[in-house]
């Protein structure tokens, strides 16, 4: 297939990636599907749909930044303690409280790219790591403010625009989760399309090259960081909304390294390979942990290695390597 | 063919069976993996020999139990857990619950769906607070740091040096130790706190010792601490008899002492229960769980032992009903004997009354033992006491 | 004076264990770039074959270190040969992926087959206690552990500067590419070198029970520590590794004694602010 002038031109290119294929449309209306099939597991589809943003923001600074992270539950667990001190101790309502946990998690986020943006490797791993444990053992420390240990008491969600309750068996949260993943999901993939995220890849390629086209590359970097932690923020303020439960967990070292292990999963690079791995790692999780309480570590630890052995580069990569040539789109 | 149709007849005989007699659900949330995975273990043990003791049904109906696993501390998953296991499995009575923050989280969903809790191991006082239809069947912190505090200033401690995980039970537990000490007479001479996942004592136990006290009081959730602790006091050369070590059960409990050695001699703690505890009951009660479980219980064992039995007879008592109202209501007051002494249910608070030894760590028959030295009767717990 | 003597004794001790669980990995990351973070689990393996030795068995502790190292060696050639090899030259993150399986593996296999109970060990009696030194207690095992660990890392330096396969090592890490070309089979010398490692973790587990305990969740806990030496180290620098691990253990340890309030942050702090100073480790070339 031969590319003629229009095709080839960037503004076309973009055009083109930008467009909605049939099979996402066809998976976003599959998200309503919960409601109806299977009432009784909404609040763990709720919690899916938090990971799945939370992988998303992962995704962006790691699949199309180029930086992997070891301490993004940093941003987490400061916009789950935002929204929680929020209701806490000014009012419950849940959107302007989610507006605030995402303010806050992005101002952390850009003041530490200004760091992160000279690090690579095994350095930047380490160091977003520290970040991390660092902001654990602050809030463990400021005990008088988070409630250390114990987690954070006396959070309540008020109802969805003063109308609909937080109901236990989670059509609200769902509901609630869902439509932010859809909001945060359409801003990363807008981001992605766009010149930036090209350019954005261009530097995870080659960022020498990069820069001596023009490209400024730390610029870039701080930028899909920032946003990136804005929606890891929003994430966590919806676990501590939806929940109404905060504690030090949401910001701890596991978090961090299980959402890795989502993204991975799911395949690094795609926008729904996070979404993916959240679905595949949560669920078998709950299924697994309930046949099998004590030992189901076990079972998950096969379902790893067994992706990564038939399925190289996650269960979308592998996934596309399998779809015959004809279907893919045109790169 | 014929393997599925018999399978099939199987399976429909069943449904039909459970379907005739009435059952009541429970649903257990204890942590099976992860750091306190042991502790979850043991309570598990203890609540299922009771049941394999009382047998699996009560006030005529068939008990059925539903085991999830919570991981460590994670409210998140312990509430959805619970909303799961309300909804879905359609549980009566929610019960297990080692770890605080995930008792305080699960509270609320008691609360909204009137469910009947029973914590069996958790020990911040406040939990019970978070939901009417709630009781325990473990201790709190404060109850057993209380007791100790006033033992230790009334028994020749005058300066004291205290030594506490950087964790809430740990603040709990050093506030009321330092309450009730400071109150008959003691003086706390220094304080330090250590993070919760320390694994080497020794600059910490230094650093008590370089003050001269007459007691080092030192409070530990457990898991691999205690060990850790005895070796440091043991390099660090801190003779128990001229420096006592005070501290609540977990400091010496069974695995504790196992891994110890030696080095655990002489050392005063408060517990609720010990499987060394001198009455018939709790002869019996160790060694059925020794037969079945090939190990010692522990505090963990008895909470969830008892768990099961407040359950059997708060069932027993409402007739089968399983509301929340009744139970809670059939669940206040109860008294029974229970393998570490006499215990009931503070018709007030929900929580429990029972007896605090205070034990020391001595050698009988060649083996490492708690040896009670003193019991504090009736104890409850102190910060619900001042609520009031 | 004594007493800072004795924080940096006992630092230097923790170290040491440090060092041990975390030599193997520097040098095997840095020839390979294979992302190993079952590492701990090798280790946690030598722990468990110790106690099993000794109390299943009666075996005397020190006759159970070799047993423990070599446990370890072997079973990290099974997993490279069948499972690692494939792996080389592919994404690292799908290497996170498959050491983290075989880690979660690794953690319940434990519990399944050991319980989830602290595993006791009881030292010789020659091994515990402390000797008084102008009034502060020495404990004589970590004396132990500082002889076994430089005692090793002498043996290792050795072993990388004058031997035939050091030279081989040194030329892969150098340069894997060229190495290859020279003939040399890089394949047998990285096998080797992983047993190795693997190996010294294992014993470093055995070690590391009477000081940090032993369960089913060690092959994680340590896992940040590990990775904390390997990052401020330098990748493939034995002499790196050793100086981050004393300055972690010192530093850990003087923070308990001198800052118990900000103790908990100063590991994590010294790392970020070495990592800033020198992205790549202390020693790292790269």
């Amino acid at each position: 297939m031969g590319l003629s002038a229009a095709d080839a031109s960037p503004l076309a290119h973009v055009a083109r990636r930008a467009a909605w294929r049939p099979l996402e449309v066809v998976f976003w209306l599959l998200t309503l599907l919960p409601f109806w099939l299977t009432p009784d597991y909404l609040q763990l589809a709720s919690q899916i749909a938090i990971t799945a943003l939370f992988a998303i923001s992962l995704d962006l600074i790691l699949g199309y930044g180029g930086l992997v992270s070891l301490g993004h539950a940093a941003f987490f667990g400061l916009g789950a303690y935002a929204a929680g001190l929020f209701s806490k101790h000014l009012w419950g309502e849940p959107l302007s409280g989610l507006l605030l946990a995402a303010v806050i998690a992005g101002l952390f986020g850009y003041l530490l790219s200004f760091i992160i943006a000279r690090f690579r490797g095994l350095a930047l791993i380490m160091i977003t790591m520290g970040v991390g444990q660092l902001m654990l053992e602050a809030a463990n420390s400021a005990g008088k403010i988070t409630g250390g240990a114990d987690g954070l008491q006396g959070v309540k969600t008020w109802p969805l625009f003063n109308a609909i309750r937080f109901d236990l068996y989670g059509n609200t949260a769902y509901g609630y989760s869902l439509a932010a993943l859809f909001l945060c999901f359409l801003v990363a993939r807008r981001i992605t399309n766009s010149p930036f995220g090209l350019s954005l890849q261009g530097i995870r390629e080659n960022s020498t090259r990069m820069l001596a086209i023009g490209a400024p590359n730390n610029a870039h970097v701080r930028r899909i960081f920032t946003i990136a932690a804005v929606m890891a923020g929003v994430a966590g303020a919806l676990l501590t909304q939806t929940t109404e439960t905060v504690s030090l967990e949401t910001l701890s070292f596991q978090r961090s390294a299980d959402l890795l292990v989502v993204l991975i999963l799911g395949g690094v690079g795609r926008l729904y390979g996070g979404i993916i791995g959240a679905i595949i790692y949560m669920v078998a999780r709950d299924h697994f942990s309930g046949v099998n309480p004590q030992y189901w570590y076990f079972w998950i630890g096969m379902l790893l290695i067994a992706v990564v052995v038939f399925l190289p580069n996650g269960i979308l990569g592998g996934a596309e390597r399998l779809v015959p040539k004809a279907w893919r789109r045109r790169a | 063919m014929r393997r599925l149709l018999s399978g099939f007849v199987a399976v429909s005989a069943l449904l039909v069976a459970t379907a005739a007699q009435a059952q009541v659900k429970i649903g257990l949330i204890i942590s099976y993996s992860g750091q306190f995975a042991d502790t979850g273990i043991q309570l598990d043990n203890g609540f299922k020999l009771y049941m394999k003791q009382k047998g699996d049904t009560v006030a005529g109906k068939k008990i059925e139990v539903i085991r999830k696993d919570n991981g460590g501390i994670a409210p998140d998953v312990a509430k959805r857990l619970a909303q799961e296991l309300v909804v879905r499995d359609k549980v009566d009575i929610l019960g297990g619950f080692e770890l605080t923050p995930n008792a305080l989280a699960v509270g609320d969903v008691s609360a909204e769906a009137k469910k009947f809790m029973v914590v069996m191991n958790a020990a911040t006082s406040i939990i019970t607070t978070k939901s009417p239809y709630m009781s325990r069947t473990s201790v709190t912190t404060p109850m057993l740091n209380d007791a100790m505090g006033r033992w230790a200033a009334k028994n020749g401690v005058k300066k004291a040096y205290t030594l506490v995980s950087d964790f809430g039970p740990g603040h709990d537990a050093v506030a009321a130790f330092k309450e009730a000490f400071t109150a008959n007479g003691g003086t706390i001479v220094g304080s330090a706190l250590y993070p919760v996942a320390n694994m080497d004592f020794g600059a910490f136990v230094q650093a008590a010792k370089d003050t001269n006290p007459d007691a080092i009081y030192i409070w530990t959730p457990g898991g691999t601490q205690p060990a850790a602790i005895g070796k440091a006091l043991n390099e660090r050369g801190v003779d128990t008899s001229k420096i006592k070590i005070l501290g609540q059960d977990e400091l010496t409990g069974v695995s504790a002492l196992k891994s110890m050695g030696d080095l655990g001699l002489g050392i005063i703690t408060a517990a609720h229960y010990d499987y060394n505890l001198q009455n018939p009951l709790n002869e019996e009660f160790v060694k059925a769980f020794r037969a079945e479980y090939n190990r010692e219980p522990d505090i963990f064992a008895i909470g969830g032992y008892d768990g099961a039995q407040l359950i059997y007879k708060a069932l027993e008592k409402a007739g089968g009903k399983t509301d929340g109202e009744s139970l809670i209501a059939a669940a206040k007051g109860m008294a029974w004997q229970s393998p570490r002494g006499p215990m009931s249910i503070d018709p007030e608070t929900r929580d429990m009354i029972e007896n605090v030894y205070i034990r020391r760590v001595e050698k009988v028959n060649g083996e490492l033992r708690n040896v009670t030295i003193d019991t504090v009767p009736d104890q409850k717990d102190p910060v619900k006491a001042k609520m009031k | 004076m004594i007493g800072f003597i004795g924080v940096l004794y006992d630092g230097f001790a923790y170290g040491m264990l440090l060092f041990l669980l975390s030599v193997g990995l520097s040098v095997t990351l840095g020839m390979m770039n294979f992302v190993n973070l079952a590492h701990c689990a090798f280790g946690m393996l030598g722990g468990f074959v110790t106690v099993t030795l000794i109390n299943d068995l009666s075996w005397p502790f020190l006759a159970t270190l070799p047993i423990a190292f070599l446990a370890a060696a072997l079973a990290s050639v099974l997993f490279e040969r069948v499972l690692y090899r494939r792996f080389y030259g592919k994404s690292d993150l799908d290497q996170c992926l498959l050491t983290i399986g075989i880690v979660f593996m690794s953690i319940a296999s434990a519990a399944y087959l050991f319980g989830t109970v602290q595993q006791p060990v009881q030292l010789p009696s020659w091994l515990r206690g402390s000797v008084s030194i102008m009034g502060r207690g020495f404990g004589v095992y970590r004396f132990f552990l500082i002889c076994v660990a430089l005692t090793l890392t002498a043996a290792l330096i050795l072993m990388l500067e004058y031997t035939r396969f050091g030279a081989q090592v040194r030329a892969a890490v150098d340069n894997l590419r060229m190495a290859r070309g020279l003939g040399i089979d890089v394949d047998r010398v990285f096998m080797l070198t992983f047993a190795l490692g693997s190996g010294l973790a294992g014993l470093g587990g055995a070690l590391a029970i009477d000081i940090t305990g032993l369960d089913p969740s060690f092959a994680l806990a340590y896992l940040v520590y590990v990775l904390i030496v390997v990052a401020v180290g330098g990748l493939s620098s034995i002499g790196g590794s050793l100086v981050a691990a004393v300055l972690l253990g010192v530093s850990d340890t003087a923070g308990k004694y001198y800052f118990p309030a900000i103790s908990s942050f100063l590991i994590y702090l010294v790392m970020v602010g070495l990592l800033m100073w020198r992205p790549a480790g202390l020693f790292g070339r790269r």
